[in-house]
């Protein structure tokens, strides 16, 4: 087998100095009645060209663009990913490297993760970033956590336009604790409402979602300053960074932590993961953050360098006291994240926003013009939501077998809303499949 | 005699990303335009970030650069004790690039989705074979979420049978990630020391262990690399009083094929995928903490799951004791592709894997006992452990030792872990080491043991030939600098 | 790191089993961590200390000291009000390594029982237990 290089003569020469009689000797100290009998029942091995035929029909067996056109977002979002940037994270010293805590060897995966940080504060308008989370819904749930720890309060108000897997997923966390959930419902515009604040006492944090859930862009700036009022900290979270290449980032409007999904930075949908969760706060939390943080520092010669730090708030130091458990997170789905920045640069992220924005207004208004309902007259970024008349599901269906997916039923989430579908474009629908789209929907 | 591994060489400075670069310039292919520009109103729209402009050429460069100044398994040895850096397969990376695999929308259809369903569905068979329980979840995102996991599963297990437990047993040698999980789930940890043989004893375990004790954590193989080999009496100890018994399974290179975890009283355990399955660790993740469970726990786990019903796969929301969603989707699919090739690769060479990288560990062990102190001079599984007592003599610690080691062209080992040992070293060489890079590993280490004795100002200022020498932990500890 | 003999343990103050001195100005207390204590830690990062006004029983935690690798918690080797904290070793946490007794001082405390002085152990015991401990 071509990973395990050890010749017979090998393994007799070492089982010698061992002092074993043969590889089962070796086992020698696991008591009889922990062993296992019979043989693993796996497949039969494949050889790599075997793998490749069978891994290449599983493959064919997937719904993706080009065949297909997907007008689905809802967390994930098909971006174009440069080859220059598929390229360079193949690079077997970022690939096959371990985290970076001998860091003089380490100083490719620091340093980029560095420029990975400052790209991302940068970004979302914050003072600082770490080196990843999981998801965007394991962020928002560490950031109201973080919230908690440094407020010292046990209550949370969250959106219910935040993405409603996040939602379950910060449910889950809160679980074993005593804290306390209170969702914030939705105007008729498709933003929240936020009027059950002036109720409440001893909140630790408010979160919300922008662009939410239906594509609608928050009033972050209202929503932070009443949070504030109410001496709770602001946290916003996203399923779609490119939205702030172009609209006001949630520093600038009051975010104590933003968090969210980092996905549409140069990172394939991949079937919902691996992805990027991003998160970023303020210096003066730095220390109730989670997740790793690399600093810059200097060598024994003066040198720049970079090294991970205020490690202290970690699991493998501070353990039952640690901000979080986390110790492996996303590291290569940063640097990913990362090169996409740096080649897109900051004049192209505006231009490749709007883009974005242009594309999903078009289909907005071509399926206005075609007599379809807007659901939510907020302005929206890259997703929307349409109401179709009722019975569309065969017209739905019909347009599967054309390898259209006409977007998500908003159904299932909020069963409010049956007939209603959100939609989503980027820049990699051309405006004739937006055309095919529309012609096919029309009655 | 043979030349040293590490040596110096041409490697060229690279400034930060906005160090560089020059406005308006472009390193991103920028769509066709077929629509017309939109407005958005004033008080949304906000300026372009503050990123660098970098022509594609810049970025490469940047890059290839920054790569060079890294060492990662696929440049030489990387001994990293309970991290597995055992080769990393290339098929496995061109199967998770597949078009149809990594461009797929998690929210498909399940009738447009079938291969990534099978593949799940498949995946979790195999691992529930490999580890011998009875039911598996993919959604962890890495070992310890899969804790994490494995924690809230415990909690809602007693939960289910009306009693609140409020603590859980940890051993002194366990992974950080273990308390930290058990905090997040409202659990004390209880610690419980083990003995002089290096393993828990049972009757220390059945001392702390009572109604109030939701169950114990154990490593096993433990994290000094031993087999825990009172582990069925233990597990009794903690089952006779309602507990259930959580496996950190990081160490799992050691015994697949070998031991049947839910044999020996395992109820819940999570792999590493990044460790065990050979899938890349990418400088600090994406990884995989795939969770793994007897029957009893099976109503608990998280949704959705993935059926099969006549050949054809789906996912379904129906365990209405489900503790939830542990990420936003169905857990770091792009990683579970190169699990599964993996294993559909190795079939049943995961034993003779197993087998190989104790035999590894168990030369390293013999070659360097007499040179290096061996708290546990007993066989071990797929790691040992060393101690600095021999060096400090000379005023050496193993921190010094293993950045010289740095110089002859190896990875350090895991240092200063497990905590109960002074000066650990912790050695895990993994079953794609050849005797030859083994011998040239321990000839380097025996040549470090003679410059403690010989020249130890040497190792006080190792590594010498890395591009930057020993950093200032403390100043940017002091004065954190975290974005530019 | 040092060896016993080496280590600065002066005679004006107490020490309490966690290497933590206390020595009495006045009616006042002032605590701090001693010679050994910062040795053992290494180059200190980050001192967290409590709020002025703030009360604590004998052996109760009030904060924590950070080396780059370590965290350690703090236990009051007297109990009682705290009246001062040492707000300089927010920016200069070094001054705990470089003077551990004078400009590294952490708390004043208003002590609220007399026996826990009496507990506490002079240079000669403190010594014989760093002795028994190594």
């Amino acid at each position: 087998m071509r990973y395990l290089p050890h010749t017979k003569d090998d393994i007799a020469s070492m089982l010698e100095i061992v002092g074993a009689d043969n590889l089962d000797d070796l086992f020698s100290t696991i008591p009889e009645d922990c062993r296992r009998t019979g043989r693993l029942n796996l497949p039969e091995l494949l050889s790599e060209w075997e793998l490749n035929g069978f891994m290449g029909a599983l493959s064919d067996n997937m719904a993706v663009s080009p065949e297909y056109k997907v007008f689905m977002g809802a967390g994930s979002y098909e971006h174009y990913i440069p080859a220059s940037v598929s390229y360079l994270l193949g690079r077997s010293e970022f690939v096959t490297s371990y985290t970076p805590y001998q860091p003089e060897i380490s100083q490719g995966t620091l340093q980029a993760i560095y420029e990975y940080q400052t790209l991302t504060s940068r970004l979302l308008g914050m003072e600082v970033a770490n080196a990843s989370i999981y998801d965007g819904a394991t962020a928002l749930a560490e950031a109201l956590l973080m919230a908690i720890r440094i407020t010292g309060r046990k209550k949370v108000a969250i959106s219910s336009l935040i993405h409603p897997f996040y939602r379950r997923v910060v449910q889950t966390y809160f679980e074993p604790a005593s804290y306390e959930i209170m969702e914030l419902p939705y105007f008729d515009n498709g933003r929240t409402n936020i009027s059950k604040l002036e109720e409440v006492d001893e909140l630790a944090a408010v979160a919300v979602q922008s662009p939410n859930f239906f594509g609608c862009i928050e009033n972050l700036k209202e929503i932070g300053e009443v949070t504030h009022g109410r001496n709770a900290l602001f946290v916003t979270s996203f399923t779609e960074p490119l939205a702030y290449g172009f609209l006001k980032n949630p520093g600038s409007q009051g975010a104590d932590i933003a968090c969210g999904e980092g996905q549409s930075l140069g990172i394939p949908r991949s079937f919902g993961g691996p992805v990027l969760g991003m998160f970023a706060g303020k210096m003066k939390y730095v220390r109730s953050m989670p997740g790793r943080l690399v600093g810059k520092t200097v060598d024994m010669d003066g040198k720049r360098g970079f090294v991970l730090t205020l490690a202290t708030r970690e699991q493998h130091i501070r353990r039952e006291k640690a901000t979080s458990n986390i110790c492996t997170n996303n590291s290569l789905c940063a640097l990913a994240a990362a090169m996409y920045m740096a080649s897109v640069g900051g004049t192209g992220m505006l231009e490749l926003s709007q883009l974005n924005f242009d594309k999903s207004e078009y289909l907005k208004k071509e399926l206005e013009k075609a007599g379809f309902r807007i659901s939510f007259e907020s302005p929206t970024f890259n997703e929307f939501v349409v109401e179709f008349p009722a019975g569309f599901e065969t017209t739905y269906e019909r347009l599967l077998e054309k390898k259209i997916v006409a977007g998500l039923p908003l159904a299932p989430y909020y069963p409010e809303f049956s007939n209603h579908y959100l939609l989503c474009v980027t820049e990699t629908m051309d405006r004739e499949d937006m055309d095919v789209l529309i012609r096919e929907v029309k009655p | 005699m043979k030349e040293s591994l590490g040596t110096t060489g041409l490697i060229l400075n690279e400034p930060l990303l906005w160090e560089k670069g020059k406005k308006g310039r472009r390193g991103f292919s920028l769509p066709r335009r077929d629509v017309e520009t939109c407005y958005l109103s004033e008080d949304l729209a906000g300026g372009c970030p503050d990123f660098p402009d970098l022509s594609e050429v810049d970025v490469v460069r940047h890059y290839t650069r920054l790569s060079q100044w890294n060492f990662g398994v696929d440049t030489g040895m990387y001994p990293l004790g309970s991290c597995t850096m055992k080769y990393n397969p290339k098929t496995n990376e061109r199967q998770a690039s597949l078009p149809g695999l990594a461009g797929a929308h998690p929210l498909l259809p399940a009738s447009l989705s079938q291969g990534a369903l099978k593949l799940m569905f498949e995946l979790e068979r195999f691992l529930a074979e490999i580890t011998g329980m009875d039911a598996v979840t993919l959604q962890p995102a890495a070992g310890a979420h899969g804790e994490f996991t494995g924690m809230l599963l415990i909690y809602a297990y007693h939960k289910s049978k009306g009693s609140r437990r409020s603590k859980i047993i940890v051993p002194d040698t366990a992974h950080g990630t273990n308390p930290a999980s058990a905090t997040l789930c409202g659990y004390q940890p209880v610690p419980v020391k083990s003995n002089e043989q290096g393993v828990l004893s049972p009757e220390a375990v059945a001392e702390v262990m009572d109604d109030d004790t939701a169950g114990i954590m154990v490593t096993n193989p433990n994290t000094l690399g031993l087999f825990e080999e009172n582990i069925k009496k233990i597990a009794e100890i903690v089952h006779s009083k309602g507990g259930l018994v959580y496996c950190d399974g990081a160490n799992m290179n050691a015994i697949m094929g070998i031991v049947h975890m839910g044999e020996i009283g395992i109820d819940v355990l999570h792999l590493n995928l990044h460790k065990t399955f050979s899938t890349p660790h990418g400088g600090g993740g994406p990884g995989s903490g795939p969770v793994c469970v007897r029957k009893h726990l099976e109503p608990f786990l998280p949704v959705p799951r993935v059926v099969e019903k006549s050949g054809r796969y789906f996912f379904s929301e129906n365990l209405p004791e489900s503790i939830g969603k542990m990420q936003a989707f169905y857990g770091n699919f792009g990683v579970m592709i190169k699990a599964y090739s993996y294993i559909l690769s190795m079939g049943e060479n995961l034993k003779k894997a197993s087998q190989l990288a104790v035999l590894n560990a168990n030369y390293i062990k013999e070659m360097l006992k007499e040179v290096f102190h061996l708290p546990y001079d007993r066989p071990c599984m797929h790691e040992c452990v060393f101690s600095d007592k021999f060096q400090l003599a000379h005023k050496v610690t193993t921190l010094d030792m293993v950045k010289r080691l740095m110089d002859y062209g190896f990875h350090p080992p895991t240092i200063y872990f497990p905590l109960v040992v002074h000066g650990a070293i912790m050695i895990e060489p993994t079953e794609t080491e050849s005797k030859e890079d083994i011998d040239l590993f321990i000839e380097a280490l025996k040549t470090i043991a003679d410059e403690a004795k010989n020249n130890p100002e040497l190792l006080h200022e190792a590594p010498g030939l890395s591009r930057v020498r020993r950093l200032d932990e403390t100043a940017a500890a002091r004065k954190p600098c975290l974005a530019g | 790191m040092k060896e016993i003999s080496e280590l600065n343990l002066p005679d004006d103050v107490r020490y309490a089993e966690d290497h933590e001195w206390a020595r009495p100005e006045g009616d006042k207390v002032k605590v701090g961590i001693n010679d050994y204590a910062q040795d053992q830690l290494g180059d200190i990062v980050f001192v967290e200390l409590p709020q002025v006004g703030d009360t604590f029983k004998k052996d109760e935690e009030f904060g924590t000291v950070e080396s780059v690798k370590a965290v350690s918690e703090l236990y009051m080797p007297v109990g009682g009000e705290i009246l001062a904290v040492n707000t300089v070793l927010e920016e200069s946490p070094e001054l705990v390594n470089e003077s551990p007794y004078k400009d590294g001082w952490m708390l004043e405390v208003k002590p609220n029982n007399p026996d826990d002085w009496d507990a506490l152990m002079t240079r000669e015991i403190y010594l014989e237990m760093l002795k028994g401990v190594e």
